[in-house]
């Protein structure tokens, strides 16, 4: 890493440049095309995922939510009387290349409005230039910084400080525990920010935190941490992480010998967890945004067509990106415009916009309050145990 | 006072694993006095080629697990030969800048190339050897662990064997003296230099699958950080002594782990690197090492 780091920044701060010359261009080039304009020209819009990588799992689930989504709509006419055209871009899971492909995506491909990321340190990487080109992003990160970059920057699902509190909540009436060790990625804006509310919210009612257990991303070996939160016996372990590492420390935990439940956040929405795990997840519970067994009609069709289409059971992250392409058909409808300043003012007024992962009603920080589903590990998989509403 | 042996086992278990891949490093610069970037490149791909041969053997079975082992031990041997006979031996002779630079472009080649015949998505590695654990108090020790310790010290003193007790161990000593020297008295060197690569790039591929059987997720760039601490290792045991690889790697793998058990656990690589500093600043060819004017 350190051999290839300077070689890659010269190169990425080229490419930066590049790009830049790029959108001082656009403006240009648009003109050119509309003039050219016969037959109903698509609405671009941008996306950028982790399609390859340590998180690949979520890009891929992303990709397959919002192709569907497109899919349908173009089945359906389009907007506006104008197709759909849905730019995928792959930041391969890697710190620092989201805001490069973001920029590519405005400045070359001149989408509308972005989709992405599930992660909320690569969300604020893309933010800051979604922002300065005011072009609306709709992100999935549920970090609170992801919207307050600005005001083109707009979220579909919930944030940590709802997320926290209610796995907190669960900590403490559902299990019992008052006394938690948290163990947390501190490479991770995601991570630390969900450490942050769920130990805010044990302390205030009531319960302390023994031990507060730090890792970075990309590590492997989690036994020296685990080994001092064994020692401090703590009545349950709040794991924070994304699902890579968090399958490696739940084995290496339970091989340990730690016996407490272990409890975490929708970072370990993925079915690599369940691979790395295995029957080592016993007794463990995360919240998540989504569930199959979510009995609402729009939670019900969602599951149809994706079923149909992909053969396979949705997972927690394709809804969330079905139902952004939801939000941005329902701003440009009722914008009537494709102006990327008429789409941001439309997606700031959606109020009970129906949706495969709840109802969505913008607040004045451009978050929705959604419901969170706590889910726990029974017969090999992760189940629905109750919801959350906020 | 279990929290102290829990955490011994848990450092010494990794440190031997950086100790293996030391050895390859230590071996290479001991023969061609050139630091094999790409020997964290050929750790990975070890653990690959135990990936994928684990899918052929029933999974938990002794035999099938050493069939593995032996399989990618043998892959990596015969790339590591390859990789020096198309790569450096052309190079030698010439500046040791050049074989280095070289040595991190093979390096960038395989994780690159790794990321697109493997895929960039982390796999997770099949279980193939039994596992149990094992409970003494509060002390609990996994089968994997004890296994990693068990191989890498076998590997260790077959190593001092093969390079004290036989033939080309001698030829390798002899070359790693004075090569020169060594092709007057009838040495073949490139024989040696094959065979060096050979036997370093077959410890690294153990490497792979014990560390892939301990941390059970992998992929294309796995070896980089396990090859940057086997790296320092190899320099804090002394480069292009043995036994102070295996010295080395034990030392980095327990501070590494009793600081990350500590509240400083997020500054456990700089404290580890910082130990290697002052290490240096008071002993410049490391613990083991002899000091040698720099010959060119």
């Amino acid at each position: 890493m350190a051999r290839s780091a300077a070689t890659r920044q010269s190169i990425l701060s080229l490419a930066a440049r590049f790009a830049h010359r790029l959108v001082v261009l656009a403006p240009s080039l648009l003109l050119s095309f509309s003039v050219a304009a016969a037959t109903p020209e698509p609405i671009k819009i941008g996306a950028y995922a982790s399609l390859t990588g340590k998180e690949a799992a979520w890009g891929q689930s992303y990709e397959k939510g919002s192709r569907l989504a497109v899919h349908e709509i173009n089945a359906a006419g389009g907007i506006l009387g104008r197709p759909v055209q849905l730019i995928f871009e792959d930041n391969q899971s890697k710190a620092g290349e989201s805001a490069t492909v973001a920029r590519k995506l405005i400045s070359r491909d001149a989408v509308v409005a972005l989709l992405g990321e599930v992660s909320s340190g690569r969300s604020l990487e893309a933010a800051p230039v979604c922002q300065a080109a005011r072009i609306p992003m709709i992100s999935s990160g549920s970090n609170p910084r992801v919207t307050e970059v600005g005001s083109y920057i707009f979220r579909v699902n919930y944030i940590d400080p709802f997320q926290g509190t209610v796995m907190a909540k669960f900590a403490k009436e559902k299990l019992g525990a008052k006394r938690v060790a948290l163990l947390t990625d501190v490479t991770n804006a995601y991570s630390v920010g969900l450490a942050k509310y769920f130990r805010e919210k044990i302390v205030a009612d009531g319960g302390t935190i023994v031990l507060e257990q730090k890792y970075s991303a990309g590590e492997r070996d989690f036994k020296a941490q685990l080994t001092t939160i064994r020692s401090a016996a703590p009545a349950a372990l709040f794991v924070p992480g994304y699902y890579t590492e968090v399958g490696l420390i739940v084995a290496q935990a339970r091989e340990l010998g730690f016996k407490a439940p272990i409890l975490g956040g929708d970072g370990w929405a993925a079915p690599q967890l369940v691979e790395l795990g295995g029957s080592a997840l016993a007794d463990t519970y995360y919240c998540d945004n989504f569930s199959v067994e979510n009995d609402s009609a729009e939670a019900q069709a969602f599951i149809t067509r994706y079923r149909s289409r992909y053969n396979e059971d949705p997972d927690s992250i394709s809804p969330l990106a079905y139902d952004a392409v939801g939000m941005l058909r329902d701003a440009i409808t009722r914008a009537g415009s494709t102006e990327p300043e008429k789409i941001r003012a439309a997606l700031a007024t959606i109020r009970d916009l129906p949706g495969a992962s709840g109802s969505i009603t913008v607040d004045a920080q451009r978050n929705p309050a959604k419901p969170a589903y706590i889910v726990a590990f029974r017969e090999g998989r992760f189940r629905f145990l109750e919801t959350v509403r906020p | 006072m279990s929290e102290f042996l829990q955490q011994l086992l848990n450092g010494l278990s990794l440190g031997a694993i950086y100790a293996l891949i030391a050895l390859g490093y230590t071996m290479v610069y001991g023969v061609l006095r050139f630091i094999n970037f790409a020997h964290s490149e050929v750790f990975m791909v070890g653990a690959f080629i135990g990936y994928y041969l684990g899918k052929l053997v029933p999974e938990g079975t002794l035999w099938g697990g050493l069939l593995v082992l032996a399989g990618a031990m043998i892959g990596c041997a015969i790339l590591g030969i390859l990789v020096e006979r198309i790569v450096y031996r052309p190079l030698r002779g010439g500046p040791t800048i050049n074989v280095l630079i070289t040595a991190i472009g093979v390096s960038l080649l395989l994780q690159y190339t790794g990321q697109i015949v493997f895929g960039a998505a982390p796999r997770t590695f099949p279980p193939i050897f039994p596992s149990a654990n094992f409970h003494l108090g509060t002390l609990t020790i996994s089968s994997n662990q004890l296994f990693v310790i068990g191989v890498a010290v076998a590997l260790m003193i077959g190593l001092q064997l093969i390079v004290f007790k036989t033939k080309i161990g001698t030829a390798m000593r002899a070359v790693s003296l004075n090569p020169k020297a060594a092709q007057l008295v009838g040495v073949n060197n490139n024989v040696v230099i094959s065979f060096t690569f050979g036997l370093g790039s077959a410890l690294a591929a153990a490497g792979g699958i014990l560390y892939a059987l301990n941390y059970p997720s992998i992929d294309p760039l796995m070896g980089v950080m396990p090859g940057l601490k086997a790296f320092v290792a190899a320099i804090l045991g002394g480069i292009g002594n043995i036994p102070g690889a295996a010295l080395g790697g034990l030392i980095l793998g327990t501070v590494e782990t009793f600081i990350g058990g500590s509240q400083f656990s997020t500054y456990k690589d700089a404290i580890a690197f910082a130990i290697l500093i002052v290490i240096l600043l008071f002993k410049p060819a490391g613990l083991l090492g002899k000091f040698t004017a720099e010959k060119v």
